[in-house]
């Protein structure tokens, strides 16, 4: 069977309004950046869902290791003083 | 690495299925039960990744060759307004399989593979796509029955354990029911033409209705694997569940046509609350299932031609990114 000859991956980013992030919404299959952009477009913004789109190929993403994650994280986990909620104030102190 | 324990939550209940598996197995099925979404590079067990691989494959194959039982009435839609629904309906099924393959390559299988597998005749589609678009109030039907019958398939998947499909499905969901909508609002038009037009809705609802039925997949208690994929949360209702909820859906809105789904025994049953309905003909689902439908052979011989007639395509786009980016290279140099 013939094949794609590996068209690369690449992930789709959309901003869905201007001033919002743009967001991962999927990946899809191009044979250059050009052509991602396009299919981006036809896949994932049928209903104007986007005001903007980024592609990146999927090779050049580098991503934290789930099995790792715990210890990875971890040095977030004992610092709740970072939170506003930490601090106790009394009721009477107002706007803060 | 040691488990990670939540307090706040009840020791999972060992049943013998988990103490016979692993450590990592546990934690699996401890994240399943909490409601965590497993995502593609998380840990898990090689049978849900095969499951989901066998699912999520046939669920995109099937939006594939879903346009092409559509497709046929393109060219003869009866006016430009739905025409252009028609063309935005199937490209619709398109983006649904694009997204759906997507989604499977994250467990490790590649597009190609896949293809291969649904050309080859190893994939497996929904059996409804080998059924004919005789009349255009075929096109009402499928939107109204077929699409239907998807959507009660598909809501629940908005909740699968695995991310990727979740996601997926809560896209296609959103999507999905515009083509719900328009196939009913062919039917409803129909049904208020002339007796030929009022004819020709009934003919294609009583073609179709059966076949809907059965897209639901065999009766619970032929369906061995129902119990595992609820476990995993692939599933989260049963074959029969879902079908008795779209025949009581259907059952309710044939009155709004006028017309009548063609089975003498479909009568709402007070002590249970639901539609009861005749029996189903699973010579027919098995017969269709395993090639010998009215448009098995149709079907998959008009895919396999799309994609060789593609190939020229694909190699064009290739070599242009290739030069392309040579291009680019010289500039820098």
């Amino acid at each position: 069977m013939t094949n794609q000859q590996n068209w690369p991956l690449w992930e789709v980013f959309i901003r869905s309004k201007q001033g919002l992030d743009h967001k991962h919404v999927g990946s899809l299959h191009a044979a250059d950046a050009g052509m991602a952009m396009e299919n981006a477009r036809d896949v994932y913004t049928r209903r104007q869902e986007g005001v903007s789109i980024w592609v990146v190929e999927s090779a050049h993403i580098h991503a934290s290791n789930p099995e790792e994650a715990e210890s990875f994280f971890d040095p977030a986990n004992d610092k709740v003083y970072r939170h506003p909620t930490f601090y106790n104030l009394p009721d009477s102190l107002k706007n803060m | 690495m040691p488990t990670a324990t939540n307090p706040n939550k009840q020791p999972v209940i060992q049943d013998p299925a988990c103490q016979a598996g692993s450590d990592a197995e546990l934690r699996f099925q401890q994240k399943v039960d909490n409601d965590l979404k497993i995502e593609p590079r998380d840990w898990m067990p090689e049978k849900y990744r095969q499951t989901l691989i066998r699912q999520i494959s046939q669920h995109a194959h099937s939006e594939i060759v879903g346009m092409l039982p559509e497709g046929n009435w393109i060219t003869r839609a009866p006016s430009l307004r739905r025409k252009a629904t028609l063309i935005a309906k199937v490209q619709d099924e398109a983006g649904h399989g694009l997204y759906l393959y997507s989604a499977a390559e994250t467990l490790g299988i590649s597009r190609d593979e896949m293809i291969d597998q649904l050309h080859s005749g190893r994939a497996k589609y929904s059996s409804i796509f080998n059924y004919p678009t005789l009349t255009w109030a075929d096109i009402g039907a499928i939107g109204w029955l077929v699409d239907g019958a998807a959507i009660m398939n598909q809501v629940p998947i908005c909740r699968c354990s695995y991310g990727p499909y979740a996601r997926a499905m809560v896209r296609i969901c959103k999507e999905e029911s515009f083509h719900q909508r328009q196939g009913f609002e062919i039917l409803l038009t129909l049904s208020k033409g002339t007796e030929a037009q009022k004819r020709m809705c009934q003919d294609a609802i009583n073609r179709w209705w059966w076949p809907s039925v059965m897209m639901f997949g065999p009766h619970d208690e032929a369906s061995p694997h129902t119990a595992q994929s609820m476990k995993w949360k692939i599933k989260r209702f049963s074959n029969d569940e879902l079908r008795q909820r779209f025949v009581d859906m259907c059952a309710q809105q044939v009155k709004v046509l006028c017309m009548e789904l063609p089975d003498p025994e479909l009568r709402y049953n007070p002590s249970r609350g639901h539609y009861d309905f005749g029996p189903i003909d699973w010579q027919e689902f098995h017969q269709v299932i395993n090639g010998n439908g009215p448009c098995n052979r149709e079907r998959l011989s008009a895919r396999i031609r799309a994609h060789q007639e593609g190939q020229w395509v694909r190699e064009a786009a290739t070599a242009h990114a290739a030069k392309q980016a040579a291009k680019l290279e010289k500039q820098v140099a």
